[in-house]
């Protein structure tokens, strides 16, 4: 079966004041149907960015998508007028963002929110889309649908607006969802409530999903693959366990080591990732994780790696010491 | 009913205590309508040297609990002694003598500094304001002292704040909040905007100042990770309440009030194999509205364990294991 979206090669960058930032600099990877892929990466490392791109919707100026690829279920996304790529947003993709508050617009009912899309895309007629938001209502776990769809985003809960989003990601049968920090904004009972949801939801409809996230925990409870970046680029990618259980990345490595765990018992000391996080302004050839590495050799300068399979079958990394990390790190111990 | 009275030296004693905004209606004629019960009836102690983490969701009363400590809301009912002395009936001036010895550190690393301002400049302020080291040469000393202190180049002390990273920002925060030697500093959400890989690196910061200075920490958090492993002891908050309070290890090892073990059960552990093996039911519903609390047990509409009489008796904290204190009616 070939992949639902296959992203090759993707450049976007910002002109700044400061220089021109590659946010996004040679990101390829794939989706299959109905699988779930998190990106995985801190502020800055281009995975709301990427994201973003995918739909086409980086504001110009300042950025632009200067290369790349973006094929879904068989077209190249970049190769769409804006009026085609209109009906693929909300239509074949659906979105769901981080703020439930300000990316619902707080002057119309939800219940229009839900059935502008519906008409839009579907050209259903009123009674047809009144009647699709109340069932769409249902299937996120709102009850009283028809009380709700006349309030205002105000009148919910950060949960229920969540829930609002969703509703509106899948009104129009979506064969994607691409979902940006959707947990990020909420409380922790709330937040599992809501990614269940979402795992159901896209379980039972047959929907990709890819969950941008910086939370370690989700990812490891929710997606099959995942795409770790840093300053721009992947750096290493594969399966959820093969990635945790064996991260051929030192930063991957480090993540995983720098965080706190409930399921273990209490460390003395927390071992974090020394230094900061890389001004994307002042890249330099080499790979952007080296001055915080503790791995590093002086061929990482010369040269981006390229990411190239290491580990477990279907495992990606891109570290010129992606295979002899353990005997080092097994050294240092 | 204080949670740990029989303990020696307590810095930090509050009792009942109770902080209730007014809801009022109209705008000429103003009727007050309500109240939103913020903290409602909390009671804790910290002594000298401990970490006490302060749990809980948005809304549950523990940002608030902590204004009420450094006295930025004066607090409707109840007891706050600091070194036994009642921090809620202080006058402007004993406040300000109070306030070298209380610090804070802020959540956001960006909105608590001021942009227009050096570095130097706000690491130095506190002293200004307080008149400690009024010598401009020790001042400018201290305050490089300070920034090596917490990591940084003492050079950054020219550097506005907007030329700096998050975790920069938050290390000037603790500089600051360091500058005139404070015993007891309260840390609300003080990790919570940072990035992962930073997060640890400002965790091992607090960990190491806490050791050197003898600090004693109100750590406020919604992390649960990050409170077990700084904390001592923790509380539990819920809709302005503490549902439970114990000893850190206790607390994660041996949960007993039913909010606690679905706080617990909702935080995903970074381990695909771990999360595959957990059956996970998420608690349902919402925090209801503190204007409104439910009556009785405030936890008891989405409570997995309640019974009748939840919805009518407000349960008191009750020491169910040695140190182990839980508000439930149920839970034995």
């Amino acid at each position: 079966m070939p992949p639902l979206l296959e992203v090759r090669d993707l450049h976007t960058e910002f002109r700044t004041g400061a220089g021109i930032v590659r946010a996004v600099d040679g990101v390829s990877y794939t989706v299959d149907p109905g699988e779930t892929v998190a990106i995985v990466g801190e502020s800055g490392s281009g995975k709301s960015v990427g994201a973003l791109s995918l739909l086409r919707l980086i504001p110009n100026p300042p950025g632009r998508i200067t290369h790349g690829q973006i094929l879904f279920a068989g077209r190249d996304l970049m190769g769409l007028s804006e009026e085609e790529m209109r009906q693929v947003r909300g239509g074949d993709i659906g979105m769901v963002f981080q703020e439930p508050m300000t990316s619902l617009n707080p002057v119309l009912t939800i219940g229009r929110q839900i059935t502008e899309t519906i008409e839009q895309h579907r050209g259903a007629d009123v009674g047809a889309a009144q009647r699709r938001a109340i069932e769409l209502l249902g299937l996120v776990g709102i009850a009283d649908a028809e009380r709700r769809l006349k309030q205002y985003p105000h009148q919910l809960s950060g949960g229920m607006r969540q829930r609002i989003m969703i509703a509106i990601a899948l009104a129009c049968d979506p064969k994607l969802i691409i979902a940006d920090e959707p947990t990020t904004a909420l409380d922790v009972t709330i937040q599992a409530q809501i990614l269940e949801l979402m795992q159901q939801l896209t379980r039972r409809l047959g929907v990709a999903l890819i969950i941008i996230t910086h939370n370690l925990g989700v990812v490891a409870r929710y997606a099959a693959r995942v795409n770790v970046m840093y300053a721009g680029r992947i750096v290493e990618s594969g399966t959820a366990t093969a990635l945790y259980h064996d991260p051929h990345h030192p930063y991957t490595m480090a993540l995983l080591h720098s965080v706190p765990r409930l399921d273990r018992p209490r460390q003395a000391r927390l071992d974090p990732i020394e230094g900061q996080p890389p001004d994307l302004t002042r890249l330099d050839r080499g790979c952007s994780f080296r001055p915080r590495c503790r791995f590093a050799v002086e061929q990482c300068a010369t040269a981006p790696p390229p990411l190239l399979p290491a580990g477990a079958p279907g495992q990606l990394a891109a570290c010129y010491r992606s295979n002899d990390l353990g005997t080092v790190a097994g050294e240092a111990a | 009913m204080t949670a740990t009275a029989s303990e020696a030296a307590p810095l930090l004693q509050v009792r009942g205590l109770k902080m209730h905004f007014p809801v009022t209606e109209g705008m000429i004629a103003r009727r007050h309508i309500g109240d939103v019960k913020a903290v409602d009836g909390v009671d804790f102690t910290i002594r000298r040297g401990e970490t006490l983490g302060l749990v809980g969701e948005s809304g549950c009363g523990k940002t608030t609990m902590g204004r009420c400590i450094l006295r930025l809301e004066k607090p409707t009912a109840g007891e706050i002694l600091y070194d036994g002395v009642d921090i809620a009936k202080l006058g402007r001036r004993q406040l300000v003598a109070l306030r070298r010895r209380i610090q804070v550190i802020f959540q956001d690393p960006y909105s608590s500094l001021n942009p227009r301002q050096k570095v130097g400049s706000i690491i130095a302020e506190p002293m200004r304001v307080h008149g400690v080291e009024p010598d401009a040469t020790r001042r400018t000393a201290r305050v490089r002292e300070l920034l090596s202190l917490c990591g940084l180049n003492p050079n950054f002390a020219d550097r506005y704040p907007h030329e700096m990273s998050g975790g920069q920002r938050q290390r000037v925060g603790i500089a600051r909040a360091l500058a005139l030697n404070p015993e007891f500093i309260v840390c609300d959400e003080a990790v919570s905007a940072l990035d992962v890989s930073i997060q640890a690196q400002i965790i091992n910061l607090l960990e190491d100042l806490r050791d050197k200075f003898n600090l004693t920490y109100l750590f406020i958090a919604h992390d649960l990770s990050v409170v077990r492993h700084l904390c001592q002891r923790v509380a539990v908050m819920y809709l302005g309440r503490v549902v439970e309070l114990a000893q850190c290890d206790e607390l994660f090892d041996n949960p007993l009030h039913p909010y606690t073990c679905a706080l617990l059960a909702a935080v995903p552990v970074p381990d695909p194999t771990v999360e595959a093996k957990r059956a996970f039911q998420p608690v349902i519903g919402e925090v209801p509205s503190p204007i409104n609390p439910p009556p009785g047990c405030v936890f008891h509409p989405r409570c997995p364990l309640a019974v009748a009489q939840c919805r009518e008796v407000r349960p008191e904290l009750r020491e169910l294991r040695p140190a182990h204190w839980v508000a439930c009616s149920v839970v034995q």
